[in-house]
């Protein structure tokens, strides 16, 4: 019995819907403009673009999963790449050989590290012991992380990086574009996070139900601690990726990647009111948003009309889940209990 | 008890303004003049009329993030109507236009989230970008400094004008009636109508306002309706005084809004806020923004400013209402 | 837009219900019901948290449609009710949250839904603040009318929303446990004013389980069980303990349990305990093995205890000892790891997680107990959930399915499987059985019997006066906030315990 219920499970999945609509997508696109949509060129050039985004995307997914969500996602990106850049720039020069930058480049990388997990903590001391609403907490501290970044840069970019930097935005292993093997780590790890340890299992469940997480003598500020500073490491990851591709660093990038980090998690099946969420529903809707993207840019659609359709989709999208929440969202906020 | 506790958030932004003209004054003393005070009020005006009208956004018990699209799009499309179709509009029927077109884009907010329920937060990103997109796709991105002479004659218009002794020049625009005007016409919505108690019934509780017959649909659709219509007065404003129909401005601007308001005592959660405290934190914001430079910091640091401000302003009361509720039973 | 056609021959009765049923998905919340109250009648519609009382107001008040049947208020048949036209139509309920605006004023909490009646467009704060001092002169209390409503303490909050059906003269006004939270002369302010009203010909529907100072003002009494009426006829036939049988289905009272070994260890010392607004001098010991009652007039404090015994609400000052190591308070981190458990009384919004799987709710306690280098083992955590469901004999063909799915006494099995599967030393039950079907409130109370005997000490926090005889070896009441009787089992039976209880 159990069997066939699996799979009636697995075809009334939103992921299903999903894998459904990221073929129809594809197959649109394709017959927009085939040649050049199908052509290799095109397929590892956007295997090559999405990374910088997904990775935001799963943040977004982690935190939104917990009934919150980072708004400073994008500032906290830019930080870290911007402190990585200045040490960088401080003490690498575009001429040394990756012998010699090998040093400089793992002391940036850990820097941004560091300050995604510094941001993270920050963000997570704020909504876990000061309760402070995520939505303006982050919105608040993006606003600091933002601005750090422009007084450290002053507002212009950072450049003048050793060659090697452009390897993790641009380079292959094995023929494989490096930010997609970036990316698909993550991704595993961050499914493996959710579904295989007790921290994400606690998340989720957070996520479903706040009171009874409470009584259920979850340690919930440590939770949302956790769950924050991750969000801040991808964040400062996806931001390395950035730098990396741009060969710069600056506050400002990405401006338009917190909608589209949005739209993903909410597009990949992840409920904004909390306590559900699939990597793999967010892995399709990121490739989805690709090929979307691409097939517009290959369309000659400008980037005005892009966010246009970006944000006809999200609502289109929420449209269709809002009856898959709407039993999510009264669960968490009545308080009769007796029929 | 907790009218106290909660009009300390009130005082202590009033306390925070003063602090900064004090400090700003022994900084620069021709700061405390005439000038000053004009430019630092001019420039609150757009930012007001924006603040009330998310407040009431905030006391629904929702969030509105797409205002600064809407009044940029009802901006440039009234002013490339008006100069398309009636160049020689007087500048109040441009400005009933801007409003116009800025009340129906409040209202497809007012339908995804009133008629179809949906989360305001998210459903107000997507209609950000989606009335930005339609605004510089299909309307049009260049900037327009040639106005319609209506809108010129408004941003002549001027309600006092001068010279200091120290010799630097005033003048506070007519704009200023407006934001007044709003000012008083929310005032007196939200405290001696009915409507007005049903937003503030609806943002304390959606069901007990369902319970007792509340229209909740309605009271919320009219929130966001209204919204939009300040805005595209705002947008106008902005236009106008700036001489100049720029497609790219303003958005970027809520955060700064959103600021004003929370420090002035709105909440988060609905059925708080008031027109006193959304300007004051209004003045903060705008003193922030424009004297910075002025007390020793750098522009550079604005952002950072701001962003403290807001965990700040809504770091304070959450902080206030976790150990209340740790104290009760 | 709703009302249909006049029917003389019901012109008399102010309500009338005839073959209401309410299905919610496969759930059958009320099943046929026929009800009627008369003008200037007081009724007390009596039943279980889950026996559809809430539900059948929840249709007076329009807030829900029935699934089939008919409802006449005045003599009109009303076949689309919804919450304008009920108010219209002069049905008032006072829910149990109360439905107050806690950011308002008390007086526009009060004249709110009246000034809405009329229709005006524009709000006269005077005008308001004249209906409300009336209606609270109306029951003799003094509320400043500018408070806002979320600093009032309960007690006010409810009075001030009796105060709001007052104002809006309704012909009948429906109390949803309206005796929670109020003191002695309070509740006596309350029922002369029900007897004004109902002298006025205003009809009252008291809806409750605690019904003691109740039965004297109503004049018929009803009693749900599990959705079906079982039970009607006028308030002299019935006394407490007829009542409970009638709500709770149980002819054949369980025997009470045998007495503790007196030699077994101290498990829980609770010296000098309070908190202000709450309780204060709690002061007891509990035996491994024992299982103590705690109850009380809803409002005595006893839940607020409860929870300070967890930590999920904060004691100002005592202290706490578990064999001996003491507990610091307000913290339910360190009570789980010292070996006490809570199992609530709300398992919809408390207890449970209704959207995720059966497992995991189980699970959830013993998540870290089951890591191996770093990942869950999630097979062991499913064979252990596995043997703990088959122990409380938890029906559930899969255990993947969300916990919503399970039928009331099965979810509460399930609250329970995740607390025993920690192995606590102490085990804290608010309201064990409530909304639970009879077979499953026995088990339950096998349940409770096996774990005393196997050592553990209980708390057991319950209205039910049936299971307090039945289960608890000793019972303490507690009264305004403090312990006034302490009484052992098997020296008083179910009537002398509702004395004991009220007095």
């Amino acid at each position: 019995m159990s069997e066939g219920s699996r799979l009636a499970r697995f075809l009334v999945a939103p992921e299903f819907r999903l894998a459904i609509i990221t073929l129809a997508v594809f197959t649109l696109m394709s017959m927009l403009s085939p040649e050049r949509f199908l052509s290799a060129q095109n397929l590892t050039s956007m295997a090559f673009q999405f990374p910088e985004f997904a990775i935001l995307a799963l943040a977004m997914t982690l935190t939104m999963m917990t009934g919150g969500i980072d708004l400073s996602v994008i500032g906290v990106a830019n930080l870290s790449a911007v402190i990585a850049a200045s040490l960088l720039a401080a003490f690498a020069t575009p001429d040394m050989t990756l012998a010699q930058s090998l040093p400089w480049l793992m002391l940036a990388a850990v820097a941004a590290l560091a300050t995604g997990a510094l941001a993270g903590a920050f963000n997570g001391l704020l909504v876990a012991h000061f309760a402070l609403p995520p939505i303006l907490a982050t919105l608040g501290t993006g606003l600091v992380f933002t601005g750090f970044a422009v007084a450290l840069t002053g507002g212009s970019a950072v450049m003048g990086f050793p060659e090697a930097v452009a390897w993790l935005g641009n380079g292959r292993v094995a023929g494989v574009p490096v930010p997609l093997v970036v990316f698909a780590v993550l991704a595993i790890g961050l499914h493996v996070l959710l579904t295989r340890t007790s921290f994400g299992l606690k998340a989720t469940m957070y996520g479903a139900n706040p009171l009874a997480a409470l009584y259920a003598a979850i340690d919930i500020g440590r939770l949302l601690l956790r769950v924050y500073v991750v969000s801040g490491m991808f964040s400062a990851i996806a931001g390395l990726v950035i730098m990396s591709r741009a060969n710069s660093a600056k506050a400002d990038y990405g401006s338009s990647y917190l909608l589209l980090a949005v739209l993903i998690a909410v597009l990949g099946g992840v409920n904004p009111y909390g306590g559900y969420g699939r990597v793999i529903g967010v892995v399709l809707a990121v490739l989805s948003m690709q090929f979307l993207s691409s097939g517009l840019n290959m369309l000659q659609v400008s980037n005005f009309a892009r966010e246009m359709i970006w944000g006809t989709l999200l609502i289109f999208v929420m449209l269709i889940n809002t009856y898959d929440w709407s039993g999510l969202r009264h669960a968490r906020t009545s308080t009769s209990t007796s029929r | 008890m907790t009218l106290h506790l909660w009009k300390r958030n009130e005082t202590l932004v009033a306390i925070v303004i003063v602090a900064f003209c004090v400090l700003a004054t022994l900084s620069d003393p021709l700061f405390f003049s005439a000038t000053t005070l004009t430019d630092l009020l001019r420039a609150s005006i757009v930012l007001g009329i924006l603040a009330v009208g998310a407040m009431l956004v905030l006391v629904s018990g929702g969030i509105d993030v797409s205002f600064t699209a809407i009044a940029v799009f009802a901006m440039y499309a009234s002013t490339v109507l008006t100069l398309g179709v009636m160049p020689d509009l007087p500048w109040y029927l441009v400005f009933a236009l801007s409003i116009g077109i800025g009340a129906l884009l409040g209202a497809i907010n007012g339908i995804f989230i009133a008629g179809f329920g949906l989360p305001t937060l998210i459903v107000t990103l997507g209609t950000l970008s989606v009335f930005r997109g339609f605004l510089l796709t299909i309307i049009g991105s260049e900037r327009i400094s040639a106005l319609p002479p209506g809108m010129r004659d408004f941003s002549r218009m001027m309600i006092a004008r001068g010279t200091t002794e120290a010799g630097s020049f005033y003048a506070l625009p007519a704009a200023f009636a407006a934001l007044a005007g709003t000012v008083v016409l929310t005032w007196f919505i939200l405290h001696k109508t009915m409507l007005g108690r049903s937003i503030f019934a609806v943002g304390g509780s959606v069901e007990s306002a369902r319970r007792i017959g509340i229209n909740v649909r309605a009271t919320q659709f009219f929130v966001y309706v209204y919204v939009g219509a300040l805005a595209g007065l705002a947008g106008i404003i902005h236009g106008s005084l700036g001489r100049m129909a720029d497609p790219f401005s303003l958005v970027g601007l809520e955060l700064s809004v959103i600021a004003a308001v929370v420090l002035g005592g709105a909440r988060l959660i609905g059925g708080y806020g008031t027109v006193t405290g959304t300007l004051l934190g209004v003045a903060l914001i705008v003193l922030v923004q424009n004297s910075l430079i002025v007390v020793g910091i750098p522009s550079t640091w604005q952002s950072v400013a701001i962003g403290v401000l807001i965990l700040l302003g809504t770091g304070l009361p959450a902080w206030q209402a976790r150990r209340a509720a740790a104290r009760a039973a | 837009m709703s009302e249909v056609h006049e029917d003389a021959v019901d012109s008399g009765a102010t309500v009338r219900m005839r073959g209401v049923t309410k299905r919610y998905g496969g759930v059958t919340a009320l099943d046929d019901v026929d009800f009627a109250i008369e003008p200037g009648e007081a009724v007390c519609l009596a039943g279980e948290n889950g026996s559809g009382k809430s539900t059948l107001i929840k249709i007076l008040a329009g807030v829900e449609q029935p699934t089939s049947g008919e409802i006449m208020i005045g003599g009109r048949v009303r076949s689309r009710l919804n919450p304008r036209v009920s108010a219209a139509a002069g049905v008032m309920v006072i829910f149990q949250d109360f439905s107050l605006f806690p950011n308002l004023t008390v007086a526009e909490n009060i004249a709110l839904p009246t000034m809405r009646g009329t229709r005006r467009k524009l709000f006269d704060r005077r005008r308001a603040r004249v209906l409300a001092r009336a209606a609270l002169e109306r029951i003799d209390i003094d509320i400043p009318l500018d408070a806002r409503v979320e600093s009032l303490p309960v007690a006010h909050k409810q009075l001030v929303a009796i105060c709001r059906a007052l104002a809006s003269n309704a012909r009948l006004i429906v109390m949803d446990e309206p005796t929670t939270a109020l003191t002695e002369r309070e509740v006596r302010s309350l029922l002369d004013i029900i007897r004004l009203l109902k002298s006025e010909g205003v009809a009252v529907l008291f809806v409750s389980h605690k019904l003691a100072e109740v039965l004297e003002v109503c004049e018929k009494v009803f009693v749900l069980r599990n959705g079906e009426r079982v039970a009607e006829g006028p308030a002299t036939d019935f006394d407490a303990a007829s009542l409970s049988r009638h709500m709770t289905g149980r002819d054949v009272p369980e025997a009470p349990p045998s007495a503790v070994d007196p030699t077994a260890d101290v498990l829980l010392e609770v010296s000098g305990l309070h908190k202000e607004g709450a309780f204060r001098d709690v002061d007891f010991t509990l035996q491994s093995g024992e299982v103590l009652g705690i109850s009380g007039l809803l409002g005595s404090g006893r839940t607020s205890l409860a929870k300070a015994l967890f930590g999920l609400v904060k004691a100002d000052g005592g202290s706490l000892a578990l064999g001996g190591a003491a507990i610091p308070l307000g913290d339910p981190l360190s009570a789980t790891r010292a070996g006490i458990g809570y199992v609530p009384e709300d398992r919809l919004t408390e207890g449970l997680f209704l959207t995720q799987s059966i497992v995991r709710n189980v699970a959830i306690g013993r998540l870290d107990e089951h890591v191996r280098g770093g990942f869950l083992d999630l097979g062991a955590l499913v064979i252990e959930a596995r043997e703990w469901l088959s122990r409380l004999k938890v029906k559930a063909p899969d255990i993947e399915a969300p916990v919503k799915s399970l039928s009331g006494g099965n979810q509460q099995r399930v609250a329970l499987a995740r607390w025993l599967s920690r192995a606590p030393r102490v085990l804290i039950l608010n309201g064990p059985s409530v909304g639970v079907d009879v077979g499953s409130k026995a088990d339950i109370h096998d349940i409770v019997r096996n774990l005393a005997q196997a050592g553990i000490g209980l708390i057991v926090i319950s209205d039910d006066l049936p299971e307090l005889l039945a289960i608890c070896h000793r019972l303490l009441v507690m009264k305004n906030g403090r312990i006034v009787d302490e009484i052992v089992s098997g020296t008083v039976n179910e009537d002398e315990l509702t004395h004991r209880l009220a007095s």
